[in-house]
């Protein structure tokens, strides 16, 4: 879309002033993102840029709100070696809400990975009866707004005694996550051609041998990016948590609800921080997916 | 390790050994965490558990009815013993999901011998609640807003011009409605009377009306301090005990005004369906009796709900602070102070609720 | 999956002796159990963690046991009754029999809390009449219960209960409209004062048509530049889209309050340089734009993702022909490009609009007082007022406005052609 050489100078500022337009709008996109990784650094608890950091004087930031993800809740932050260590483990909450937060997300992602991906094999057979009808059905989670969906588990799942365990919320995300991981495998299985599974069956392969050496490594990277949509989705998901959780389930995202609503520090800033560098490895990861996954189909960037 | 606990309950009683109240067993009790749960842990948990063997789970939830009601509607109670409002209390009762109980019976006399129902404060005792403490809802200035004093009653805070800036108020209409109506010449004893009557709530909202505009509405305890802290308003509504822990802890500029404060109760309520009644009314005889509620305000200003522990109450745990005059039980704080009126809520809540979201978002 | 053509003798029979059609035919329905087979684990496993729960939900908002459970005979009496004056004398008689047995089974509560959603005082009536009627052994009934509280002289009190006996109600829906009953049956508006939901379902759906609209403003420049950039750029350029998309919601939220409270950096900056004074601090945040603003920047990816999609398909020769032909860059645009982008906008649109019309974390977060949505309402009812049949019955219009938008969503795009990332 280079300016052409004849362009009138109407179109020359119009292209300009486009081109500025959406590095606005690029700027609104990112910019929120961005600035809290500064400001985490801050050395006062503020969420604005003091003039000490503006002028780029060292002792204006300290790490102080991500010795605080430690610390806080810690019997005794002042213990030294193997003592500070277990007492962080066991009692830092934010330490807790991680580790509730990686273990929730990866049984929550086992299960509707597992589940998905057998599903999304035979929703695309050519000869799935009511296809239309039943990937309604199972894509439902994603479309029934949250806070309904909450409600309704939380009614149910507390009558069944999985309210307030890591069981009903580790259900409940699963739940969450599996349309992320149908609609990855399922179009990972669109370009799929049939004619290999039809060639490994002439060769003698047994179904389970061809699942496992054929197709698996065929959509593997659909595999994989449905099951980090799946783990996204646990790992940011808050409503369920609110309703689902007890004090025991406090993952991530719900540790930083209620900071956000009680008392607002900057180590809110300095966790956020932390979830966008995850962020940034997760899309890093796709995106190599994605380049393997065009190279495997023959097919490459233009 | 809690299955083998069980597992050897059973055992011996099987053989025959005398399974009573004596046998250790584990309670789960439920409270609001942080700070509050606390100093439950310090002045009754630890020792009790010392003196029976018994183990106490102490698990927090953040106050409301909904996952106890869950869980008795489906016939799965966990909890044992849950720290709730008296007004949580009265309607948790009528639903059914606490145990009534006999207070002369359950609990212990005071040292004099005076029975638990005259040795509480008067009309502290429901149906299926046991108060431990007093609390209540207060109002307090920012010094640095008002270097020359702040408002000193309901009349002051509600006078835009005297007193100019923004105000916390908790977003409910409880105790908004009292004081407004305070605020607008209704002695505290006759303010429920008056909301009794449709005139009366119209007058409320009214007087409400004329500080909308000025107000930033709170939902969580710790809030109103953050807000007065951070400059967003100068003149607010928040529990005693926050107003307490930023003034003597963090010694932040504030200033309480106890005129015209809300008292509510706090206490015990036993959960319906559980099968530890013996050892959860054994804590509970313990927990409540006279020198362990003045114990507990050593560690959260809160006053006990017994007549007799009030002269037990002594300094701070750690500040050193002679607790007395920072009880909203005290006498100098009393003037024009009211108890809440659980039945008018109990009647009224749904509706004022409605009519009070409608007002906001009007 | 047996390969029938390869190992065929007989155009038309089998080696075995089955014709050729009924193979074909018996191979396909196994396929077809295979197919379903492989779904099945999904399918059970939504169906009783979700499905069902949604259902158990959706019965929530129209149960209606306790009355009839709890007073059957009275409310048998009662059908009876025309509703004019006082209901007689063996109505109260059984009345006060039932009120007995309620109070025993520690039902009285859960009756009176019920029909106080009704008519305000109905709770305490029954508790206070629950705890009066033990030692009513004799007659008149009447004349007794009016003096244990006289509100059961009030005829407005019995058509009450007569309303409410039904064991599935209408009554939380027409609540869920500002609406109810009036004592003589007839559907009347709530007063005034107590009118909030209808308004709220209107607001819900104005912020989120507005933050649909805004999405479309800033997501269409943006699609458009990025499907004609050469694809390295756009490459690129689309990381700006997708790490907002991939970053948590909460942590989105929180630096919007980071830089739009009033002692945030937007007022420190305007501040600083001298555009406003540090007393008039413009409120950005807790109000309906700061909802406005978290809300278009968390699903402004949902807009531009689909709309990029659509807009690469579109070849450039047909723009290049209406301009060969004489068309200004404008009507070339117009006329030519735009309607081609409409299913790209359709997509992203409903998208968006689906997700605001339930969104709830960030209204509750930056909405303040006038930035609520009708979630943030339902999930008032769930864990405060335990209104749960109201809860239940706002959640279902909510649900039911989405599943619509689903369908034409589904018309628009089809659910096979969703993408994500």
């Amino acid at each position: 879309m280079a300016l052409p050489t004849y362009a009138s100078p109407l179109e020359r500022v119009w292209y300009y002033t486009f081109r500025g337009i959406c590095g606005l709008i690029f700027l609104f996109l990112i910019m929120p993102i961005l600035i809290i990784m500064p400001l985490s650094f801050n050395v006062e608890p503020y969420f604005s840029f003091t003039e000490g950091m503006l002028s780029l004087d060292p002792d204006a930031y300290s790490l102080r709100w991500y010795r605080d993800i430690l610390e806080n809740g810690m019997a005794n932050p002042a213990a030294m070696g193997g003592e500070w260590w277990s007492d962080m483990w066991n009692n830092a909450q934010w330490v807790r809400a991680i580790r509730n937060s990686f273990y929730i997300g990866f049984f929550a992602t086992l299960i509707s990975t597992v589940l998905g991906t057998i599903a999304a094999l035979g929703l695309s057979r050519p000869n799935m009866p009511y296809r239309n009808l039943i990937m309604g059905i199972l894509i439902s989670p994603m479309i029934v707004p949250l806070i309904i969906s909450a409600a309704a588990m939380y009614f149910f799942y507390s009558s069944a005694g999985l309210a307030q365990t890591d069981l009903g919320v580790i259900l409940a995300h699963a739940v969450l996550g599996t349309p992320f991981v149908v609609i990855t495998v399922t179009a990972t299985l669109v370009g799929f051609d049939h004619s290999l599974t039809r060639a490994a069956a002439s060769m003698g392969a047994s179904p389970p041998r061809t699942f496992f050496k054929v197709i698996l490594p065929l959509i593997t990277p659909g595999v994989i990016s449905g099951a980090l949509f799946a783990f996204i989705t646990s790992f940011d998901e808050v409503v369920a948590v609110l309703f689902l959780g007890g004090l025991e389930q406090r993952t991530i995202p719900r540790q930083m609800w209620s900071g956000i609503r009680e008392q607002i520090s900057p180590t809110i800033l300095a966790v956020a921080t932390l979830l966008v560098l995850i962020s940034i490895a997760l899309l890093t990861v796709l995106e190599l997916l994605r380049r393997r996954n065009e190279r495997i189909r023959g097919m490459t960037p233009q | 390790m809690k299955s083998i606990l069980k597992y050897s309950a059973l055992v011996a009683a099987a053989v025959g050994m005398t399974a009573s109240v004596a046998q250790a067993e584990d309670i789960t009790v439920v409270s609001w965490g942080g700070a509050y749960t606390q100093s439950q842990v310090k002045a009754y948990h630890q020792p009790w558990m010392a003196n029976t063997g018994n183990v106490i789970n102490s698990e927090d939830y953040s106050g409301g009815l909904a996952e106890v009601r869950a869980q008795t509607e489906a016939g799965n109670v966990t909890w044992d013993l849950l720290d709730v409002t008296m007004s949580d209390a009265i309607a948790g009762c009528d639903e059914g999901i606490f145990e009534a109980v006999d207070h002369d019976a359950l609990l212990a006399a005071a040292p004099d011998g005076t029975k638990p129902t005259g040795d509480f404060l008067e009309g502290s005792l429901g149906e299926c609640f046991i108060p431990q403490i007093v609390y209540s809802t207060v109002w307090a200035y920012s010094k640095k807003a008002f270097p020359d004093g702040g408002p000193q009653n309901i009349m002051d805070v509600f006078d835009l011009e005297k007193f100019p800036g923004k105000r916390a108020l908790q977003k409910s209409p409880l105790y908004n409605l009292e004081w407004a109506l305070m605020a607008d010449g209704v002695p505290s004893d006759q303010v429920y009377d008056v909301l009794e009557t449709e005139e009366g709530v119209e007058r409320a909202f009214a007087k409400l009306d004329t500080i909308k505009d000025q107000v930033v509405w709170w939902t969580a305890g710790a809030q109103p301090p953050q807000l007065m802290a951070d400059g967003e308003v100068v003149v607010g509504t928040a529990y005693n005990g926050r107003w307490f822990s930023a003034i003597a802890e963090e010694k932040q500029p504030f200033e309480m005004i106890w005129y015209g404060q809300a008292l509510d109760l706090d206490g015990w309520a036993i959960l319906k369906g559980g099968s530890k009644k013996d050892t959860v009314k054994d804590f509970l005889k313990f927990a409540t009796d006279t020198q362990r509620l003045a114990d507990q305000a050593k560690y959260i200003s809160y006053g006990p709900a017994r007549k007799s522990s009030a002269p037990l109450v002594g300094k701070h745990a750690e500040l050193g602070i002679d607790m007395g005059p920072h009880m909203p039980t005290n006498p100098d704080n009393m003037t024009e102070a009211f108890m809440t009126n659980f039945d008018f809520w109990a009647d009224n809540k749904d509706e004022l609720n409605e009519r009070f979201q409608a007002w906001i978002a009007g | 999956m047996a390969n029938v053509a390869d190992t065929m003798p007989d155009p038309m029979t089998g080696e075995d002796g089955i014709p050729l059609k009924t193979k074909l035919r018996i191979a396909e329905r196994r396929n077809r159990i295979k197919a379903a087979l492989l779904v099945l684990p999904l399918f059970a496993f939504i169906l009783v963690t979700f499905l069902v729960p949604i259902g158990q939900m959706l019965y929530r908002s129209v149960e209606n046991n306790i009355i009839a459970d709890n007073l059957p005979r009275t409310i048998e009496l009662l059908s009876e009754w025309d509703g004019n004056n006082l209901p007689p004398e063996p109505v109260f008689e059984t009345m006060v029999a039932e009120l007995k047995i309620a109070r025993e089974t520690k039902e009285i509560g859960k009756i009176g809390k019920r029909l106080n959603y009704e008519m305000s005082g109905m709770l305490s009536l029954f508790k206070k009449s629950g705890r009066k009627v033990r030692k009513l052994e004799t007659g008149p009934y009447k004349e007794a219960l009016i003096k244990i509280d006289k509100d059961w002289g009030d005829p407005e009190v019995w058509a009450t209960i007569k309303q409410v006996s039904d064991r599935i109600t209408g009554s939380y829906y027409l609540a869920a409209v500002d609406l109810k009953r009036s004592p003589q049956g007839e559907i009347v508006a709530q007063p005034d004062y107590k009118q909030i939901y209808v308004s709220l379902f209107i607001k819900t759906l104005w912020i989120s048509l507005l933050v649909t609209m805004t999405c479309i403003l800033l997501g269409f420049p943006v699609s458009f530049l990025l499907s004609n950039l050469p694809m390295r750029t756009s490459n690129l350029l689309m990381i700006l889209v997708l790490l907002p998309f991939w970053t948590s919601l909460l942590v989105r939220t929180t630096s919007w309050i980071a830089l739009l409270q009033s002692e945030g950096m937007i007022n420190d900056l305007l501040v600083t340089i001298g555009f406003i004074g540090d007393d008039e601090r413009l409120k950005m945040m807790f109000n309906q734009t700061g909802t406005i603003i978290a809300m278009t920047h968390i699903l402004l990816p949902f807009m531009i993702l689909p709309l990029y999609s659509v807009m690469k398909t579109i070849s450039p020769s047909y723009v290049r022909a209406a301009r060969s032909l004489g068309a200004n860059p404008f009507t070339a645009f117009w006329r030519i490009y735009f309607p081609q982008t409409l299913p790209g906008i359709g997509a992203g649109s409903i998208l968006v609009f689906i997700l605001s019309i339930g969104y709830y974390i960030t209204p509750a977060l930056v909405g303040g007082q006038d930035g609520q949505l009708i979630s943030n309402l339902i999930a008032y009812h769930m864990q405060s007022s335990l209104n749960w049949g109201l809860a239940a019955a706002l959640g279902s219009i909510l649900l039911a406005g989405v599943l619509v938008l689903y369908m034409i969503y589904n018309k628009i795009v089809g659910i096979d052609n969703m993408k994500l990332g």
